[in-house]
């Protein structure tokens, strides 16, 4: 079950802890594995960590033409593209009062804009291939809402949205476009939570812990995979109960 | 007939899936031919990697029979 051997995968954000872990569990699989990323000596050290079906593609998601580079490069550094993981995100959180517009302008495009412009180019191939899959990292907050994110949370529902109506375009071309919205997961953002801190949230998820990264790449590979050729538009939430939606 | 109006008619009948006799000039892609939006797109795209051209979005939306393909190729095609 969820063998990729003989895909090929574009992770955005891959040296996160959670696109880390979506990369390593796609390449598990079988798939080759290009990974995106703006610190080179992360990526590096992650391709060093996953030998061989590995690429790396250094990219600002935040520059246009750097994002434009990127489907292409992947394309022709694995010979085409059957899974597009747009996973890079960041975070300028503020009130909503004291939000400034270049920290929504910001957020937006390097979460939302930067997975429009990178699904555009890779269904294009994906079309003619007859074969794709897309899988946008959401959040729950872009369900729920979270007070200080409004940028976040408006990114993060966008892509929940735009999967949806780019998956009813291209559903009958064999290419599922599907959204994971992780919860809490534990990550560096988490680690430096105080005990407090840390003890409030874990109150409000059911599971009583936080995620993993592997459990979010878990869904992701199911979503990339050939048995879920039927699952399209979804969004699949990953939160220990946190929110049942 | 040009190699051109061959090359379309040829793309145009594999993508389709329609018979060969249906391809004439004046065939619309959508009302004779049963192309969805998406196909048109896809023939588009088709033509820019046969005929090595680049079909810009403004160009693309005035191509609906297949007379419009090849009179756009003819013109701007090597």
């Amino acid at each position: 079950m969820f063998d990729l051997t003989g895909r090929k995968a574009l992770v955005t954000g891959a040296t996160g802890g959670l696109g880390g872990a979506i990369a390593r569990a796609l390449h598990a699989q079988g798939a080759s594995v290009t990974i995106s990323g703006t610190r080179r000596a992360a990526l590096d050290a992650l391709a060093g960590e996953l030998g061989e079906r590995v690429h790396v593609a250094e990219a600002n998601l935040a520059d246009k033409e750097s994002v434009e580079a990127l489907v292409p490069g992947a394309e022709a550094a694995m010979g085409g593209l059957d899974i597009l993981v747009n996973n890079a995100g960041i975070t300028k959180d503020n009130l909503f009062m004291r939000l400034k517009d270049e920290d929504w302008d910001t957020v937006l495009a390097v979460n939302l804009t930067a997975a429009f412009r990178l699904s555009r180019a890779a269904v294009k191939g994906m079309m003619r291939r007859r074969f794709g899959r897309v899988v946008n990292i959401s959040s729950v907050v872009g369900a729920t809402g979270n007070a200080g994110q409004g940028n976040y949370a408006a990114s993060k529902a966008g892509l929940i949205g735009m999967s949806k109506a780019l998956a009813a375009e291209v559903a009958s071309r064999g290419i599922t476009v599907n959204a994971v919205a992780p919860g809490f997961i534990e990550s560096p953002m988490t680690d430096a939570l105080n005990e407090k801190q840390r003890g409030a949230i874990l109150g409000t998820i059911p599971a009583g812990r936080l995620g993993t990264g592997a459990e979010i790449a878990a869904a992701v590979v199911y979503l990339a995979s050939d048995e879920a050729g039927y699952v399209t538009g979804h969004t699949l939430h990953v939160n220990g109960g946190m929110a049942m939606l | 007939m040009s190699d051109i109006a061959e090359r379309v008619k040829k793309i145009v009948v594999e993508h389709l899936g329609v018979e060969a006799e249906k391809v004439n000039e004046n065939a619309n892609f959508i009302d004779d031919l049963g192309a969805d939006s998406l196909d048109t797109v896809e023939l588009v795209m088709a033509f820019e990697e046969e005929f090595n051209v680049e079909i810009p979005d403004d160009a693309a939306e005035t191509i609906v029979t297949v007379g419009d393909a090849i009179k756009f190729l003819e013109k701007n095609a090597g």
